[in-house]
């Protein structure tokens, strides 16, 4: 690992602070993807800015219809939240099968989203659940936010503070996941609303995306084999070691039927 | 340029100097001389680095020492009773064959020590589920799934 200067920020409005007088600053929250990229000196900042110590970034609450979940909650405690198992069990679901305990016990919310990892799980939950990103300067829509792989519509400077999720009727999380680092290597969750009914795939392409044509079938029929016909065009969905393309495209219908069925709670 | 760092450790307050880089599992070995916290794999995967911080099963290879700042920790050295007794999650494994080699012990009994904590009567199904970050090349796993069976009897 590289030498860098350590900053433990006391507040939101100090970490930006500190986080625009650094050369190339980045901000640590649970720090488990980040501590093994500077380990393996494939990053290497000049300042490091732990947001581990802002208890405002932490916890969750119910407001107004939605779930406003801090971006420094971690994937154990959004699991074990009794709010996040009764309004949204999809996404308790889907926190609990982050990585392993340990991991779930440093790894934060704030910082998968940040991260957009193609094969990260809450990206699924963004999309699917139509979040809005909340960060120290605006709220970024679900739709707008993820550009491509790890990449993201934040901008120099910008914190994730929170994450706020429309409460749904239903919802439901089914992951085909790796089984060494239990990464997704296709998850999708899926959502019905007052307003009609998402589909968020994580794991398949390059960044988290929609299938209008599933939340179409979705709307006239919210059951399993509505979307068991859908066909998925593999032409820009990520191919590697663990699963083809076309594989993925498979699997995006099979996750997505089995997330229908755990909404229905089958 | 080396921090001052604070912590409770094992029950202990603890206060040394760390560079920024230093990560938790080489402070605790090399700073604070515990080395029964092991470096398995050092990429966050093998969990015999696995300490409790506040509470929590961590891996300690996976953070720095100063996100410890002010935390309470506690290492495999400090689950023992006072009269240097075994924790009765390390006589299980010692009774149940839960170790060949032992170099993933440490972090097997602080994961199943968590594990019990909150699943006070866990399934085999949940150990095997819960010990997902933890792995044994010796054992095949068999024998320390029924050693956290027990020591979860032994603890209740």
């Amino acid at each position: 690992m590289y030498a860098f200067n350590y900053h433990k920020a006391s507040s939101v409005a100090d970490a930006a602070a500190r986080l625009s007088a650094g050369v190339d600053a980045k901000l640590l929250a649970g720090g488990q993807t980040l501590i093994a990229a500077l380990k393996m000196r494939l990053a290497a900042p000049s300042d490091l800015i732990d947001l581990g110590g802002i208890a405002e970034m932490r916890g969750v609450r119910t407001e107004g219809g939605k779930l406003v979940i801090g971006a420094m909650t971690t994937h154990a405690q959004v699991a074990a939240s009794q709010d996040v198992r009764q309004s949204m069990p999809a996404l308790a679901v889907l926190a609990a099968s982050i990585g392993d305990r340990m991991v779930r016990n440093m790894g934060t919310l704030g910082g998968s989203v940040a991260n957009a990892d193609p094969a990260a799980d809450y990206p699924a939950a963004v999309i699917g659940l139509g979040a809005t990103i909340i960060t120290n300067k605006r709220g970024i829509g679900a739709d707008d936010f993820f550009k491509g792989m790890y990449e993201t519509a934040l901008q120099p400077g910008e914190i994730i503070t929170q994450v706020a999720f429309p409460i749904p009727q239903k919802c439901g999380y089914a992951k085909f996941a790796n089984p060494a680092s239990r990464y997704a290597i296709v998850g999708v969750l899926v959502a019905q609303t007052g307003g009609g009914v998402r589909v968020g795939v994580t794991g398949a392409g390059p960044c988290a995306f929609r299938v209008p044509e599933m939340e179409k079938a979705l709307v006239a029929n919210f059951a399993p084999d509505a979307v068991a016909s859908v066909k998925i065009s593999h032409t820009s969905l990520n191919s590697d070691l663990h699963a083809s393309a076309e594989y993925r495209a498979h699997l995006v219908a099979v996750m997505a039927k089995r997330a229908v069925a755990a909404a229905l709670g089958q | 340029m080396p921090v001052k760092l604070s912590m409770t450790v094992n029950g202990k307050p603890v206060s040394a100097e760390a560079e920024p880089r230093t990560l938790l599992v080489d402070f605790i070995r090399d700073q604070l001389r515990l080395t029964g916290t092991h470096i398995g794999c050092d990429t966050a995967q093998c969990g015999a680095c696995t300490i409790h911080l506040n509470g929590n099963a961590v891996k300690s290879c996976n953070m720095l020492a100063l996100q410890a700042q002010g935390a309470t920790i506690t290492t495999i050295e400090g689950i023992t009773g006072p009269d240097g007794s075994l924790h009765p999650m390390q006589a299980a494994f010692r009774d149940h064959h839960g170790l060949q080699c032992g170099y993933c012990t440490p972090g097997m009994v602080m994961s199943a020590i968590d594990l019990v904590k909150r699943h006070p009567h866990p399934s085999e199904q949940t150990i095997r589920a819960e010990l997902d970050g933890n792995l044994c090349r010796c054992t095949g796993y068999h024998g320390i799934v029924k050693a956290v069976e027990a020591g979860a009897k032994a603890m209740g």
